[in-house]
C-alpha cells in the first residue's frame, strides 16, 4: 500500500481475469453479462420475492381481499417468479420495464425524464474532479515536498473528511443565502436554453466533485511520484528533454494507471453521491424519483432505478478494464 | 592531470554532496580529469564509489537536492551551475548516457521507434518522417533485426540485450561528442556483454566520439579504454593511461583490485571479494585517506588529511602518501 | 497523533452522553426554541427547543454504534472471506474475489434503498447496508496481504512441518497481516461515519427521535435562512470525527508499516 492510496485499494474491481488480447475481450464481455445477470437477480429477489405481495403493500393492510387479488392479477403478480424473473430481464433488454404502480405511467418514461438532469450532473460532477484532481495531483507532485505541495495535501485530507452533502449546504449558505449569486436549489429543466439548468446544476456539481476530487489529486500525486522515480525518466531527461516535457510526455500516461482505476472506483461513489446531493439541492433526478418511490411503495421503480445504478457502475468498471489494454501495451496479467 | 587547452571535457575539483537518510554527505570530492576529443576513459571502482552520481553530475541529472562544486568545462564552457534550459540543449545532443539497467530505462508506454527519434526531433529540429528515417537507420545500425518492422514495437516485446541497443541508438542519434555509457553490460548476461561492448567500440571509433566506459571490472577496463582512473570512496585514487596503470600500479586498492579481479566471464557476485573489510557509507567517510579502513600499509598520517596527489609517471598520478612503498612490494605487471 | 486525540474526543463524547448530558436530548421544550448561544445552550437550540451540545453529544453515540457494528460485520465477512481466498486459491479464490467486485456495484446507498423499500428505514437499514459496502475492499485487502504472506519461506516450512491450511492461516498468516488490517480498519470506520451521516441525512439510517448528526444536518437544512448555524456544528463533527480518524489510520501505518516492509 501506498501513502495516499488509502482510501481504495487500488486495483481495477475485475468482472473476469484477463488473458491475452482477443480472448480478454470476449472473456470480458461474458463476465460483464454475467455480473449484469447476477446483479439483476440479486435485486429482484430483494425487491420483489422478499417483501412478498407488491399488491397488498400498495393497497395498505386494511384493504379488502379482493381488491388486492384483483389488483395482483392486474399488475401481473400471481405468475411465478421465475417467469416474473425473466419478463422483467425481457424488458431491461428491450427496454419495456412496465407501469408504475402508483403513477401508471411506463417506468422507462419516468426514467428517462429524470436522467436528462441526473446524467449532466454525474458528467459535470466528474468533469470537474478530473480538473481539480488532475491539477492538484500534477502540481503536488512536480512540488514535491515544497510548500505548495503541503497545502495542497492538507486540504486534500481536509476535502477526504467532508461528507459532501455538509459541503453542499455549506455552499448554500455561501453563494445562495450569504451572497445570494445562485438559487438554494431546484432545476428549471432544459427547455429555456441550456445556461438556467447548467447554472443550477453547478453547486451540485462542486459539492459532489471536491470531496472526489481531494481522494483523487492524493492517488494521481502518489502515481506521479512512483512514476518519476523510475529509470526511463532518467533516460528522457538525458535526451535533453526538459523537466515539464518528461512530466507530460513520459510521466503522465504511465501515472494514468492507477489515476483511471480509482475514477472508476469512484464512479459508484459519484452515482451514490448524486442521489444525495439530488436531496440537497431538491433536483428533480433519479435520487428523487427513487425516494419519493419509496414513500409510495412502487417497488417496480425502485427496483429499476437501483438496476439502472448498479448496471452503470459494472459498466463503467468494465470499460475502465478495457480502456488498460488502450493505454497500457504491455496488457500484462494483472496480478490478483 | 593534465587539462590543455585541446580538452574537450575538463572535470576539475568536482565535489558532491547528497542528502542521504543520515543527512548530508559528500559522496564525491576532488575528483579531476580531462578528456581530449575521441578519447576513451574508463572509471573502475567497486560499487557505491561515486561512479554513477560523477556521470549523472556531468548531464546535470543530479537529484535537486545535490550541491555540486568544483569545475566541469565542456569546450572551455562552465556546466556547473549552467542554467537548465541550456543544459538541455546539450543532453543528449552533445553528451549522452547509456545506462545499466536496459530493463527499466526505456518508457514502456512509448514505441521504441518515437524513443530513439525523439532526440532527433529535440535537437536536430528534422521533420518527423526525416528523424523517423535516421532513426531507424539507427536501430538497423546498433544491430536490431528488421527495425523498420519493428519501429512501432513496445520495449516489453524486446530481449534485455536488444532494449540495450535501443538504448545506444537513442544515445548516438544526435552524434555527440561526449559519450558516457555506466556499466551497459553489467545487467546483461556474459555472451551479450561482448557483443554489447565490441558495439560501442566500434561505434565510437566509427564517429569518433569520446567515451566515458563506467566499470567495476578491469577486464572490460583494460580491453576498452586508452586512459583510466580508479575511484574509492568519491575520489579518484589513481589516474593514467590504461598501459601505465597495468604496468605499474601505484596504489594499493588499484593493486586490491586487480588482485581481486575476477577471471573473464566469471559470474558476478565474486567479484573483489579479496579486498578485506567494506566500502565505507557515504556518512562514514573518514577526513583522511578513505581506503585507510582496508589498506595494509595505513599510517597515522594516512589519516590525518586526504592524501595529495602524486605524479609517478608520465601523467600517471596516485592519491597515496605510500605509494613508493607500494610500488616495490607488488610486481604486478600480467594483464589478464 | 491530532488523529488519535480527535478519535478520542469523539469518543469521549459517545461515552460522556450515556451518562450525562447538559440537557436531555428528547425532552421537546417549543418555548425555547432556536435560541442563540448561551450560557445555558452552549451552541444554543434547534427548531423544538433541544439544545444542540446534548444533541451533538447523543448524536456521536449513535454514528459511533452504527460504525462499529457495520465495520465489524465488514471485518469478519471480508477478513474470512480473504482468508480464505489466499488459502485455497483455484476456483474457490476466483469466486469469493469475483463475489467482492461484484458486491462493489452496490454502495451503501443503494443497498440502504432496497432495504428501506422492503424493510422500512432504520438503523437495521443502515448497518446492513454499510456491512455490505465494507466488505469488498476488506476483501481484496486481506487477500492481497495474506497472499503475500503465503509466498514466503516461513509458510513453507510450515507446511512442511506438516501443519493444515486453517492452522497456517490462524498462527502465521493472520497475525502478520494484522497491523495491515488495523490500519484499513480505522480508514473503513471513517467510511462507515461518512456513510450513515448520508444514511441518516436521506431519512434511510437513524430514526427520529433517536438523534444522530445527519438527521440534524436534515433539519437545520430548512431552517437554513433562519438560522444557518445550526447546519454547521453537526457537519463539523461529521468531519472532524473522520479527519481524526484518518489521520489516525495514517499515524498507525506509519507506525506499523516500516516494520513490515523490513520484514518483506
Ligand atoms: N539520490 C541519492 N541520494 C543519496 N545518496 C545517493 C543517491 N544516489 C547515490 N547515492 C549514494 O552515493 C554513493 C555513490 O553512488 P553511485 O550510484 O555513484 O555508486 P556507483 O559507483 O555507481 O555504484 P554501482 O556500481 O553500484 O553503480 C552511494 O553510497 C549511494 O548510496
Ligand atoms: S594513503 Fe595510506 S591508507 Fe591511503 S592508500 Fe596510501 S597507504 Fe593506504
Ligand atoms: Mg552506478
Amino acid at each position: 500500500m501506498h501513502r495516499g492510496l488509502k482510501l481504495w485499494n487500488v486495483r481495477p474491481p475485475k468482472f473476469g481475469a484477463p488473458a491475452r488480447m482477443s480472448v480478454f475481450l470476449l472473456r470480458r464481455c461474458l463476465t460483464l453479462l454475467a455480473t449484469l445477470v447476477g446483479a439483476s437477480l440479486i435485486i429482484f429477489l430483494v425487491l420483489d420475492a422478499l417483501p412478498g405481495n407488491a399488491a397488498q403493500m400498495l393497497m395498505g393492510a386494511d384493504a379488502s381481499p379482493d381488491a388486492v387479488r384483483a389488483l395482483t392479477v392486474k399488475l401481473g403478480l400471481d405468475q411465478p417468479l421465475a417467469l416474473r424473473y425473466l419478463h422483467w430481464l425481457r424488458g431491461l433488454v428491450v427496454g419495456d420495464l412496465g407501469n408504475s404502480y402508483a403513477y401508471g405511467t411506463p417506468v422507462a418514461e419516468l426514467i428517462r425524464e429524470r436522467l436528462a438532469m441526473t446524467i449532466p450532473l454525474a458528467i459535470l460532477a466528474m468533469l470537474l474532479t478530473t480538473v481539480l484532481a488532475l491539477a492538484a495531483g500534477i502540481y503536488t507532485a512536480a512540488h514535491h515536498n515544497r510548500l505548495g505541495d503541503v497545502g495542497v495535501m492538507s486540504l486534500t485530507q481536509i476535502g477526504i473528511a467532508l461528507p459532501n452533502f455538509w459541503f453542499a449546504i455549506l455552499l448554500i449558505l455561501l453563494f445562495a443565502v450569504k451572497l445570494q449569486w445562485l438559487s438554494a436549489g431546484g432545476f428549471p429543466g432544459w427547455e429555456d436554453g441550456i445556461w438556467p439548468g447548467l447554472r443550477s446544476l453547478l453547486l451540485p456539481a462542486v459539492a459532489l466533485a471536491v470531496v472526489q476530487a481531494a481522494i483523487l489529486a492524493r492517488v494521481t500525486r502518489s502515481a506521479v511520484l512512483d512514476v518519476l522515480r523510475e529509470d526511463f525518466v532518467r533516460t528522457a531527461r538525458a535526451k535533453g528533454l526538459t523537466k515539464r516535457e518528461v512530466l507530460w510526455q513520459h510521466v503522465l500516461r504511465n501515472a494514468m494507471i492507477p489515476v483511471l482505476t480509482v475514477m472508476g472506483l469512484q464512479f459508484a461513489n459519484l452515482l451514490a453521491g448524486t442521489i444525495v446531493i439530488e436531496n440537497v439541492f431538491y433536483l428533480p433526478g433519479l435520487g428523487r424519483l427513487i425516494f419519493q418511490s419509496i414513500a409510495n411503495r412502487d417497488l417496480i421503480v425502485v427496483r429499476n432505478c437501483v438496476m439502472l445504478l448498479a448496471g452503470m457502475v459494472i459498466i463503467v468498471n468494465f470499460v475502465v478494464d478495457v480502456l488498460y489494454a488502450v493505454i497500457d501495451p504491455r496488457i500484462k496479467v494483472h496480478e490478483l | 592531470m593534465t587539462a590543455g587547452d585541446q580538452a574537450l571535457l575538463d572535470v576539475s575539483n568536482l565535489g558532491i554532496r547528497l542528502d542521504t537518510s543520515r543527512g548530508p554527505a559528500q559522496a564525491v570530492r576532488e575528483v579531476s580529469f580531462a578528456l581530449r576529443r575521441g578519447e576513451t576513459l574508463g572509471i573502475v571502482g567497486e560499487s557505491g564509489c561515486g561512479k554513477s552520481i560523477t556521470a549523472l553530475a556531468l548531464l546535470g541529472l543530479l537529484p535537486d537536492s545535490a550541491v555540486v562544486s568544483g569545475n566541469i568545462r565542456l569546450d572551455g564552457r562552465e556546466l556547473v551551475g549552467l542554467a537548465e534550459a541550456d543544459y538541455c540543449t546539450l543532453r543528449g545532443n552533445r553528451i549522452s548516457m547509456i545506462f545499466q539497467e536496459p530493463m527499466t530505462a526505456l518508457n514502456p508506454m512509448h514505441t521504441i521507434g518515437h524513443q530513439v527519434a525523439e532526440p532527433l526531433l529535440r535537437h536536430t529540429g528534422c521533420s518527423a518522417t526525416e528523424a523517423k528515417r535516421q532513426a531507424i537507420a539507427l536501430l538497423d545500425r546498433v544491430g536490431l533485426p528488421d527495425p523498420a518492422r519493428r519501429y512501432d514495437a513496445y520495449p516489453h516485446q524486446f530481449s534485455g540485450g536488444q532494449r540495450q541497443r535501443i538504448t545506444i541508438a537513442m544515445a548516438l542519434a544526435c552524434k555527440p561528442d561526449v559519450l558516457i555509457a555506466d556499466e551497459p553490460t553489467t545487467a546483461l548476461d556474459v555472451t551479450i556483454q561482448r557483443q554489447i561492448l565490441d558495439l560501442i567500440a566500434d561505434l565510437v571509433a566509427e564517429q569518433g566520439m569520446a567515451m566515458i566506459l563506467i566499470s567495476h571490472d578491469l577486464g572490460v577496463i583494460a580491453e576498452n579504454v586508452q586512459r583510466m582512473i580508479v575511484m574509492y570512496g568519491g575520489t579518484v585514487v589513481e589516474s593514467g593511461t590504461t598501459d601505465a596503470v597495468f604496468s605499474r600500479m601505484g596504489h594499493p586498492y588499484t593493486q586490491g583490485l586487480f588482485r581481486a579481479r575476477p577471471r573473464l566471464g566469471a559470474r558476478k557476485g565474486t567479484r573483489l571479494a579479496t579486498i578485506a573489510g567494506t566500502v565505507p557509507e557515504l556518512a562514514d567517510l573518514p577526513a583522511g585517506c578513505p581506503f585507510a579502513d582496508r589498506c595494509n600499509l595505513v599510517v597515522d598520517a594516512c589519516r590525518t588529511a586526504l592524501p595529495p596527489v602524486a605524479e609517478i609517471g608520465a601523467g600517471h598520478a596516485v592519491r597515496c602518501i605510500r605509494t613508493d612503498v607500494a610500488l616495490t612490494r607488488d610486481p604486478v605487471g600480467v594483464i589478464a | 497523533m491530532v488523529g488519535a486525540l480527535l478519535c478520542l474526543l469523539v469518543l469521549g463524547a459517545a461515552l460522556l452522553s450515556l451518562v450525562w448530558t447538559p440537557w436531555s436530548a428528547y425532552e421537546i421544550d417549543v418555548a425555547a426554541k432556536l435560541r442563540p448561544p448561551s450560557a445555558a445552550h452552549w451552541l444554543g437550540t434547534d427548531v423544538l427547543g433541544r439544545d444542540i451540545v446534548s444533541l451533538l453529544l447523543v448524536g456521536a453515540r449513535a454514528t459511533i454504534l452504527v460504525g462499529i457494528i457495520a465495520v465489524g460485520i465488514g471485518l469478519t465477512c471480508g477478513v474470512c472471506l480473504g482468508l480464505i481466498a489466499a488459502a485455497q486459491r483455484g476456483w474457490t479464490e476466483e469466486l469469493i474475489m469475483r463475489f467482492s467486485d461484484f458486491t462493489f456495484a452496490f454502495p451503501a446507498v443503494l443497498s440502504a434503498i432496497m432495504l428501506a423499500a422492503v424493510i422500512g428505514p432504520g438503523m437495521v437499514t443502515s448497518i446492513t447496508a454499510i456491512g455490505i459496502f465494507q466488505i469488498p475492499v476488506l476483501v481484496r485487502v486481506t487477500r492481497g496481504s495474506a497472499g503475500a504472506i503465503w509466498a514466503r519461506e516461513f509458510i513453507l516450512a510450515a507446511r512442511a512441518a506438516g501443519k493444515g491450511r486453517v492452522r497456517i492461516t490462524i498462527e502465521h498468516v493472520l497475525p502478520n497481516i494484522l497491523s495491515i488490517l488495523i490500519v484499513q480498519a480505522t480508514i473503513q470506520f471513517a467510511l462507515a461515519i461518512l456513510a450513515e451521516a448520508a444514511l441518516s441525512y436521506l431519512g434511510l439510517g437513524t430514526q427520529p427521535p433517536q438523534p444522530s448528526w445527519g438527521r440534524m444536518l436534515n433539519d437545520a437544512q430548512t431552517l437554513l435562512f433562519q438560522s444557518p448555524s445550526l447546519a454547521v456544528y453537526p457537519g463539523a463533527a461529521i468531519a472532524l470525527a473522520v479527519l481524526g480518524l484518518n489521520l489516525l489510520g495514517d499515524g498507525l501505518r506509519d507506525l506499523l508499516d516500516p516494520r513490515l516492509a523490513r520484514q518483506r
